[in-house]
Formats: C-alpha cells, structure tokens, sequence
C-alpha cells in the first residue's frame, strides 16, 4: 500500500514534469532532497534522544502505568485489545496531551515509543496490528487544542484576532476524530464477525 | 491557553523527575539508556524520512497542483478562491506545503476572509496522514499498514468537510 503511494507520488511528478516544462526544477529537488530530509532529522534528532531519555524514566519509576491508569476508563474503550496499564497506554495518553496543546515535535517521540510497546502486543510484526490502527487515525485526525503556528501566521498577516479560529478548529478536529474512532471501530467489528 | 502550552513541558519533566525519586529510580543510568534507545529509533526513522521528502517534492514541483488549480478554476469561474481545493488535497500529503498555500491565501485574501478562516481551521484540524503513516509503521518494521490510510483518510475527509460547515456556522460568509 505505501509502496503504490510512494511509486506513485514519483511517478505523477516525473511524467507531469515532461508536459509542464518544470524538468529542470524537479531535477533540482531530487538533488536536494536528501538534504532536506536531513535537516529534518537533525530537527528530529536531539529532540528524540532528550524525551526517550526522560521517558526511560517515566517507565522505570512506574509513571508511564500510572497514567495508562488514570486515562483507563477512556483509553480501555478506544483500544479494547491492550490490556488494562499497558505502558503503550501511558505513552499513548502522553502523546495525545501533548499533541493537543500544539507540541507536535515534543509529541513525536512518545508516539514513537507507543508504537514499539504496541509492536511488543503484536503477534504478525509485518502486519498492523487494529491498536496500531486506532492509535494513527487518533493522531492523524490532529487533536490539537491551540494551533499556535497557525496563530503566529495569522498575526504576522495583519489578523484582528489571530486566535478566532481556535473554537472552529477544535469543533472540526473533535468532528474527524469521532468520524475516524468511528470507521475504525467498524472495519474492526466487521474483520471480528467474519 | 498559551500557558497551558507554556507549563506542560516544565511540568511533564518536575513531575517524571520528582516521581523517579520518590520510586527510588536511578533517575541518571535510566536516562542514559533511554537516550541511546533513542538514537537507534531517531536513525531508524531516517530512511523514512528520506522517502517521504524525496517523493513528495517531486510531486509538489512538477506543475500538477497549478495543473489541478487551473482546471477547477475554469470549472468554477474567476471570482472564488481556488487556492483552497489544491490545500485540503495536500493537507494529508505535505503540512509544509499546505502551510505555503495558507500563507498565500493569508496574504492575497486576508486572514479573516472567508478562505483565510477556512485555510486555517483546515489547516489546525488534521494532522499530515501519509506522513504519520510512513514514520510510525516504518519506526517498527511494519509492512502490511491494512485499512489504515483508508481510515486516516476518512477522518481527514470529514475534517475538511467540517471545516467548510463550522466556518459558516461561525463566521457565516
């Protein structure tokens, strides 16, 4: 599936870049690419290595399942197939709060980490596993509670109120998320019953 | 709000530092250990960056987003802001690239136009799906990612679509 995306990303570009005369600018991007690429993981990088440190913490005193705890009585119904005070949920609770008031770099490696813990659950490791699933479609529908890029761009365009989208943007956040939790509960129900 | 944003991280790091002594946890070896963990998954992650990067700027700059915005303006007439449609199509694709298309609605249309509102909220309420996918499944080896894009595609539908109604609803036209 990531490899038709992935091929055919490419290929559309290439093919598109022959009729629109925009060769020599494609040409320059396959060239720079890979520094861009790396300049995001240099981005990346420290900020991984700083929080699986402190997280490594979280997790040896005990607080990582002190928190799945807590979100339990949520989390248990989102993600029924991990058992009650996995680390994956503690993690996952984590990423989601920090997610939510617009860290997304800081949230990364928690997800990062809720991944492996969710990897350790899996039975076939080359195949997502529906905890898997459900713990992307949370994160891709973006739980963010205040944009602050999006505010500071607006500001920096001259906004009367920079932040009066942040109501609108939690309204349609709340409304992928559901959307999402929904259709992924459903294709799960349906492979159950068959 | 903002200091709420402000707080959590001092707070989150006080709150996993003061817990790791009160449990009598050698706070120091763990986080050592953890940050070398760290490193092997901040270079597993890097081949899927690269990919990511490499395809989707091929894709961006072969002309198919002025391809695609060319012939929905024709389809629609002059006078509404087409800039929106290529946006919500990248939004899952690139958040980089859907940012540059919001900027530049912010700054032919204004912020509090209604494209202004709409670009932002669309922009603030799904994150960048394919993006999400590649690195967290590739983080742990998976292959077979199942009917995950179909879900995460679904909700980015729906956010888009609910960025249309709330706007109207809050803002009106």
């Amino acid at each position: 599936m990531v490899s038709i995306i992935w091929g055919f990303l490419i290929l559309i570009g290439i093919i598109f870049s022959f009729t629109t005369n925009n060769l020599s600018l494609v040409n320059t991007e396959i060239l720079a690419s890979s520094a861009q690429a790396l300049e995001m993981f240099f981005s990346m990088f420290p900020m991984i290595v700083l929080w699986m440190g402190l997280m490594q913490i979280a997790s040896d005193s005990g607080l990582l399942e002190k928190i799945a705890r807590k979100f339990s009585f949520i989390l248990a119904r989102i993600f029924p197939s991990i058992p009650t005070g996995h680390e994956s949920l503690g993690l996952i609770a984590s990423n989601i709060i920090v997610n939510m008031v617009g860290l997304g770099s800081a949230a990364t490696p928690f997800g990062l980490k809720a991944m492996e813990k969710l990897q350790e659950l899996n039975d076939k490791k080359d195949t997502a596993s529906p905890a898997m699933i459900t713990f992307l479609v949370l994160n891709t529908s973006g739980v963010t509670l205040i944009p602050t890029a999006i505010i500071s761009l607006r500001a920096m365009y001259g906004s009367a109120n920079p932040s009066e989208i942040i109501s609108g943007a939690l309204l349609a956040t709340l409304a992928s998320t559901i959307a999402g939790l929904s259709i992924d509960s459903l294709i799960r129900k349906k492979n159950k019953n068959r | 709000m903002t200091t709420i944003s402000l707080l959590l991280l001092p707070i989150l790091i006080l709150g996993i530092i003061v817990y790791g002594l009160y449990k009598k946890v050698d706070i120091y070896s763990s986080f050592i250990k953890g940050a070398k963990d760290g490193i092997q998954s901040a270079i597993n992650i890097f081949p899927f960056t690269v990919s990511m990067v490499f395809a989707v700027n091929i894709f961006l700059h072969s002309g198919i987003l002025d391809f695609i915005f060319k012939g929905i303006a024709n389809m629609l007439g002059p006078d509404i802001p087409i800039s929106i449609f290529p946006m919500a199509l990248l939004r899952p694709i690139s958040g980089a690239a859907s940012e540059v298309i919001m900027t530049d609605i912010f700054s032919n249309f204004g912020p509090d136009s209604f494209v202004g509102r709409l670009s932002s909220i669309m922009q603030g309420s799904t994150d960048t799906t394919f993006y999400v996918i590649t690195l967290y499944f590739g983080s742990v080896g998976i292959k077979k990612i199942r009917y995950a894009l179909k879900a995460g595609l679904f909700a980015d539908a729906i956010g888009i679509i609910a960025s249309f109604l709330v706007v109207y609803m809050l803002f009106g036209t």
